[in-house]
């Protein structure tokens, strides 16, 4: 039976390379990137433990592998229905015994990229003590242990979370949430980093290195990690008591895992009953009727709505802020001066795609006959309203903070004219270029497979397009900075906004074209998407 | 009369093969050696069809016969690879914006923007369509009313029931009065009072000088509806007429099944038949 798994697992995989040959070509590019990566983790580890001393690959086998079990349990909760295609509830029909389904789904769940990336890692690092064997025995058995607790422990979540993860409205808060976490996560680290005194000797690492790992060993996640290391060092009695604490972790996961599974297989997922509720025509109140403003009107709400528009939204107002504290350890306004033009810029770009979050939706565009001009205005116009403004705060803002107000004027018009200029290029590239993305409802960290060199085509020629029209507004805006002086910033900002403007009108123009001659086009390219 | 089970005029041959009849200027919808090809698949064959103005006519065939991808054609979401359709005489594919302001069009298997309110979405769709503001909130009101959704107004679509969210899909295609409704699997997952109330709707509607065409499953339902039929299967119409000229004498169901074959008359199954 779970030889049957397996081979539904496989079968399911390899159908999926049959749709698409980009399919294919992203898996070969995720098989060659995680193995990579592997390799690398598995030899640096093995040469501390030759190089220097296994102690220390000991450390960071148990560092390394509490994170690999706090990844396996948290990632699914934010990046939920990433891999549904053994989706409990599919099995429900078919009398299989529980405990016939959790082993089949169990080891089914090794069979993708991270989970043989994680079983060869595990595997591999415990090579660190290929010379003494009796070490080495009990660290395979932590790394199985490990393993295993990754993938029980991340179903167990996932399915008693499951009835909360169907809601909507947990499912967009968490997106959001999810969205923030890891644009901020990298600046974040960085900034931890640089808070540790660059003086402190490798020794005080090592130690504050060894402290979090005797800590972590006890713990659920650690333990099965640690069992290698302790056995080297000799503590058998550490050993006993980590042991019962890895699979005491594994069985209560288990057992949770069972449980819930148990209630989900008898208690089929519902949609969640009541919902959001708006009053009234909301933006629609608001504005003229006709259709350039109702296209209009409906981007802003979706901006305010969907979870995959107001994530990006959210992360606006973000930017600064960490980029202010990275740039708190240079200790150089640069970037942080730049951001406000940064931001205009990526303001201008976030709508490059907006047939392609419509999703199938848009054939109510094509059914009704809206003309490619109401269309362009209709989804730039809220940018053109909005944009500017945040833009202009930032500016203001991160001019403040630097203290830095001969800057100003050339930096608004350089943040005016660059937000003109990307929206323009948008306007008129993506009536061309659409690209799949997560479809309405689905979280917006899920890009969908396949997609990648579409995106990156896309993306490319915008951002290409884009360097070049934005080189005039860039080149005065620069030599108003280098050469300083309140003329030099009005003309920035004078020649900023009148050549944007000229920029948006053609850009809008062309975007209108095409899409009135690619309407019916349009639509298709949607549909086909995975 | 009906029309012989294979090649309807001009229709087997390829592009480019004979002629077909010119369009009929009157007719609510006329389409003329329709082609459309998805990679190794021919979905839609050469199909020529007159819908007179003023018929409630119906569409059908078995799964994958290209009914959607026909009336998509015939209704400006789908560029055709060869053929026409006229809509009251106009070219649809040279006059898209005249031809589909005269058409409503209930699309299958799309989504919506199901993120409004069913009010917005409604309104959304009037502001499309270049309406004012005083007819797209009467018509909203009056559209949510008909359909039983005003409880469920300010409710986001993406909440509704599937028959709750056919249901507004069908009002959006009804807000700008247009003179022919082409309506795709209206009835799925409707309820059956939902339906009742649906039918009546457009059986006035086609009272008041309307034309309706829906493509449909299920055969009872359009003969008991429409008063015009087309069979399509493998791409091609096999029928078409008034429904009492395509049945005959025989149910629609049978004739349908006479039509399109794939009917088992073994013994199959044996074993399900228990002991």
């Amino acid at each position: 039976m779970v030889a049957r798994f397996l081979s539904l697992k496989l079968t399911l995989m390899v159908n999926t390379f049959r749709k698409s040959v980009w399919q294919t070509i992203g898996l070969i590019l995720a098989v060659l990137y995680a193995l990579g990566t592997v390799g690398l983790l598995v030899s640096g580890v093995l040469a501390l433990a030759f190089l220097q001393d296994p102690a220390w690959a000991g450390l960071a086998v148990t560092l390394g592998g509490t994170l690999l079990v706090v990844g396996w349990w948290l990632i699914p909760i934010f990046a939920f229905g990433v891999d549904a295609t053994l989706d409990p509830h599919r099995f429900t029909t078919f009398a299989i015994p529980r405990r016939t389904l959790i082993t089949g789904l169990a080891v089914a769940g090794l069979i993708s990229v991270p989970g043989l990336a994680t079983v060869l890692l595990a595997l591999g690092t415990s090579f660190a003590w290929v010379l003494q064997p009796g070490v080495l025995l009990v660290a395979l058995v932590g790394a199985v242990l490990g393993v295993a607790t990754c993938v029980v422990g991340s179903r167990a979540i996932t399915t008693v979370l499951a009835p909360v993860l169907e809601s909507r409205r947990y499912r967009e808060v968490v997106m959001i949430v999810a969205l923030v976490l890891v644009v901020g996560i990298g600046p974040m680290i960085s900034w931890l980093t640089t808070g540790i005194d660059p003086g402190a000797t490798s020794g005080v690492l090592q130690t504050l290195a060894e402290r979090a790992a005797g800590v972590l060993g006890w713990t659920p996640f650690g333990a099965a990690w640690s069992l290698g290391s302790t056995a080297y060092a000799g503590d058998w009695l550490g050993l006993l008591g980590r042991l019962v604490v890895a699979l005491a972790t594994l069985a209560v996961a288990w057992l949770v895992w069972d449980r819930a599974l148990a209630r989900a297989l008898v208690q089929p997922p519902v949609g969640n009953a009541g919902g959001g509720r708006a009053k009234g025509l909301g933006a629609f109140g608001l504005v003229r009727f006709s259709p350039t403003w109702g296209v209009a009107a409906r981007t802003a709400t979706y901006w305010l709505r969907d979870p995959r528009y107001s994530g990006s939204i959210a992360i606006v107002p973000l930017l600064p802020v960490i980029i202010y504290f990275s740039s708190q350890s240079t200790g150089s306004f640069f970037m942080l001066l730049a951001t406000g033009p940064f931001v205009a810029w990526i303001l201008g770009f976030s709508i490059s795609n907006d047939i392609g979050y419509d999703y199938t939706a848009f054939a109510l565009h094509v059914a009704s006959g809206v003309r490619g001009s109401s269309d362009r205005w209709g989804r730039a116009l809220p940018m053109l309203l909005v944009g500017p403004l945040v833009a202009a705060a930032i500016v203001v803002g991160t001019v403040w903070v630097a203290d830095s107000w001969h800057l100003l004027l050339p930096l608004l018009g350089m943040a005016l004219g660059l937000l003109l200029v990307s929206t323009a290029v948008s306007s008129a590239v993506s009536a061309r270029l659409v690209y799949p993305v997560a479809k309405p409802g689905e979280s917006p960290l899920k890009s969908p497979q396949g997609a990648a060199v579409a995106t990156i085509v896309a993306q490319g020629v915008g951002f290409v397009i884009t360097l070049g029209l934005s080189l005039p507004v860039l080149g005065v805006g620069i030599a108003a900075v280098v050469l300083g002086g309140p003329l030099w910033g009005i003309g920035t900002l004078v020649a900023g906004v009148l050549y944007g403007a000229l920029m948006l009108y053609l850009g809008i123009r062309v975007g209108a074209r095409t899409y009135d001659r690619r309407l019916p086009e349009l639509l298709q390219q949607v549909q086909s998407f995975p | 009369m009906t029309t012989p089970a294979h090649p309807t005029p001009g229709g087997d041959a390829g592009p480019g093969a004979r002629p077909s009849p010119p369009h009929d200027p009157q007719a609510a919808l006329s389409v003329r050696g329709l082609w459309k090809r998805f990679g190794q698949k021919i979905a839609v064959s050469g199909v020529d069809l007159d819908v007179p103005t003023g018929s409630f006519y119906g569409l059908v065939g078995p799964n994958g016969a290209g009914k959607t991808t026909m009336l998509s054609m015939a209704t400006g979401l789908l560029r055709p690879d060869f053929g026409s359709a006229h809509v009251r005489g106009v070219d649809l594919w040279a006059r898209p914006d005249e031809a589909k302001a005269m058409l409503g069009i209930l699309p299958d298997g799309v989504r919506l923007f199901d993120r409004l309110t069913g009010r917005q979405l409604l309104t959304y769709a009037g502001m499309l369509r270049g309406m004012d503001k005083a007819t797209v909130v009467e018509r909203t009101a009056d559209l949510l009313q008909a359909f039983d959704l005003t409880a469920d107004a300010d409710t986001f679509v993406v909440d509704y029931s599937a028959g709750m969210t056919k249901k507004i899909a069908l009002g959006c295609a009804m807000i700008h009065a247009p003179r022919t409704l082409v309506l795709d699997e209206p009835f799925e997952a409707v309820d059956p009072v939902s339906a009742a109330n649906i039918r009546d709707i457009l059986k006035g509607y086609v009272a008041g000088g309307g034309t309706v065409i829906v493509s449909s499953h299920v055969m009872d339902l359009v003969q008991r509806m429409c008063d015009h039929v087309a069979v399509m299967a493998g791409g091609h119409v096999l029928a078409a007429g008034t429904v009492d000229e395509v049945r005959g004498e025989q149910s629609l169901e049978d004739r349908f099944v006479d039509l399109v074959g794939g009917r088992q008359h073994s013994e199959g199954l044996s074993w399900l038949r228990g002991s």
